[in-house]
């Protein structure tokens, strides 16, 4: 009896300190996301977001910055997809040696351990000065590309991991090729993985600032998808930082972070949306 | 023509420096249903894997000798695998319906051949879920995923996904040992069915199995063939002690 009571002391009290545990980062989100609503709210307005900076008259608008955050991600994300799944299909299904596999997935590791700020410097040193492709969007987006070509390829390895054997052997057991077999089989199967892979490095791509302040500039100029490519500009992350501290205007810096929650958000959604489009497939 | 699909001569099959078969010698009729029989362990799935080569799958295995097919020796460097996986069909232990339709289960195989046609695809989709027994239980569905499938309902997906590609033989590595009772009369009675056009090869459990549906029947036990002879004989009146003791229910 007292050792039952003793038992369920026991049991109550860690149940509580988990309970503490979650109250507390509960808490935390709650404030951080009300604390940049109250701020951010009073100043939202049309001109502020769908205007651009002008000088001349005194005013600021994040258009630019919005835009520019939009074509870095999707630049990244369509140069990375590729050879981060390509990468991670060979680990795991042609790639022979288990010492280069080893070595290799310790590479990957240690590349996804680096500090951003490491890889704006390279991405500055290669992409902008050695391909003279300068301080522009392209530049930026091929940096973010490689910085989460290891998220890329971590969660694509995963996923394929758990691929039923059974569904290999019976494509094998028809007569299909390997090249085959990875695409109607593996990819297919494994796409739910591959867009959570895509979510982790967007969120990755929408807060990374120091890769950035290298390699695409502080620009705000409006352009559109073709010519930012060569032109420098701003991502909403840099413009937070450069609004923040260099020209003082908070009110614009919550402003943009509540349009980075809501895009964080709405990127999220919609990949989820097109994760269960997919596998219903 | 010989009368044999198959001629095994001295083979050997190694897992690293796991002798998995020692030396086996046999051969198989064509249509027929040879059963392989032996506890776990024997090498029999093994054995059934090397017929359609899927063995190469795993990076350690090694063999010698020859085993004929039609005589074509199949364990030749050069042999085309996935032609050679066309001609020999298999169903698995486990059902393993890929996960998409069942109509595009069953034309994953012919799609792969180069078959794109609908109206063919469709004829082909009917007849093999036809000859698979289970076209009536699926034909208003075939849009529907295959996982939602029964268990029995699967494994007859299988077989007539491996009778679309019109193979010559048809290796089932234990095909009944996931399903129940009747789901197992059901694929047993389909095997006696399909032997008029097929040469059937069964690894099984079950001694009744063998027994109900097989025309041969051969017993495996470490590695070695023990014997290999018409079904009634390996069952009634066997040469070796251990073959007896085995279908005696002695041991294993």
């Amino acid at each position: 009896m007292k050792n039952s009571t003793y038992r369920n002391t026991y049991a109550l009290f860690f149940k509580s300190l988990m309970l503490i545990c979650m109250a507390f980062t509960l808490t935390c989100i709650i404030f951080m996301v009300v604390y940049i609503f109250i701020n951010a709210i009073p100043h939202v307005s049309y001109d502020i977001i769908f205007s651009k900076p002008s000088y001349i008259n005194d005013t600021i608008g994040i258009l630019p910055d919005i835009l520019n955050t939009v074509y870095l991600i999707f630049t990244s994300v369509i140069v990375v997809l590729p050879f981060g799944v390509g990468a991670a299909i060979y680990l795991n299904e042609y790639a022979k040696s288990k010492v280069l596999i080893k070595v290799i997935e310790y590479a990957i590791e240690t590349l996804a351990g680096i500090p951003s700020i490491i890889y704006g410097l390279v991405g500055m040193l290669v992409f902008v000065q050695f391909f003279s492709l300068q301080t522009s969007i392209l530049a930026g987006s091929l940096t973010l590309a490689i910085m989460n070509l290891p998220i890329i390829i971590r969660t694509t390895q995963e996923s394929l991991k758990t691929v039923d054997v059974g569904y290999k052997e019976g494509s094998f057991a028809l007569g299909a090729g390997k090249f085959y077999m990875i695409r109607t089989i593996l990819i297919p199967s494994c796409s739910y993985g591959i867009i959570n892979g895509c979510i982790l490095s967007i969120g990755r791509m929408l807060g990374e600032s120091a890769a950035l302040l290298f390699t695409a500039g502080f620009a705000h100029t409006l352009h559109g998808y073709i010519d930012s490519l060569s032109s420098a500009g701003s991502s909403l992350t840099v413009a937070l930082y450069v609004y923040a501290k260099e020209q003082g205007e908070f009110d614009v810096s919550f402003v943009i972070a509540l349009i980075l929650l809501i895009m964080s958000l709405v990127i999220n959604v919609l990949a989820t949306f097109l994760g269960n489009y997919i596998s219903k497939k | 023509m010989s009368e044999h699909i198959f001629e095994v001569k001295d083979f050997n099959l190694y897992y690293g420096n796991h002798h998995a078969l020692k030396n086996i010698n046999m051969s198989m009729k064509k249509n027929a249903i040879t059963a392989l029989i032996g506890p776990s362990g024997c090498g029999k799935s093994s054995f059934i894997k090397t017929l359609n080569r899927m063995n190469d799958l795993v990076d350690s295995a090694k063999y010698s000798g020859e085993i004929f097919y039609n005589g074509q020796n199949i364990l030749n460097k050069d042999i085309d695998l996935c032609d050679l996986r066309t001609k020999i069909g298999m169903v698995f232990q486990r059902p393993n319906p890929f996960p998409m339709s069942i109509y595009d289960n069953i034309a994953y195989g012919p799609r792969l051949q180069g078959i794109k046609k609908k109206a063919i695809l469709d004829e082909i989709v009917e007849q093999s879920l036809t000859s698979a027994a289970i076209f009536d239980e699926v034909k208003d569905r075939l849009k529907k995923s295959a996982t939602s499938l029964s268990g029995g309902q699967q494994q007859r997906l299988c077989i007539a996904r491996a009778l679309a590609i019109k193979p010559d033989v048809l290796l089932m590595d234990e095909p009944t040992s996931a399903l129940d009772p009747i789901s197992t009369s059901k694929i047993e009675e389909l095997a006696l069915e399909l032997k008029k056009d097929y040469s059937i090869i069964i690894v099984t459990h079950n001694m009744q199995q063998a027994l109900r549906i097989a025309d041969d029947t051969a017993f495996f036990l470490l590695g070695d063939l023990i014997e290999c002879d018409n079904t009634d004989t390996i069952f009634t009146k066997p040469k070796n002690q251990k073959t007896k003791d085995y279908v005696t229910g002695r041991f294993g």
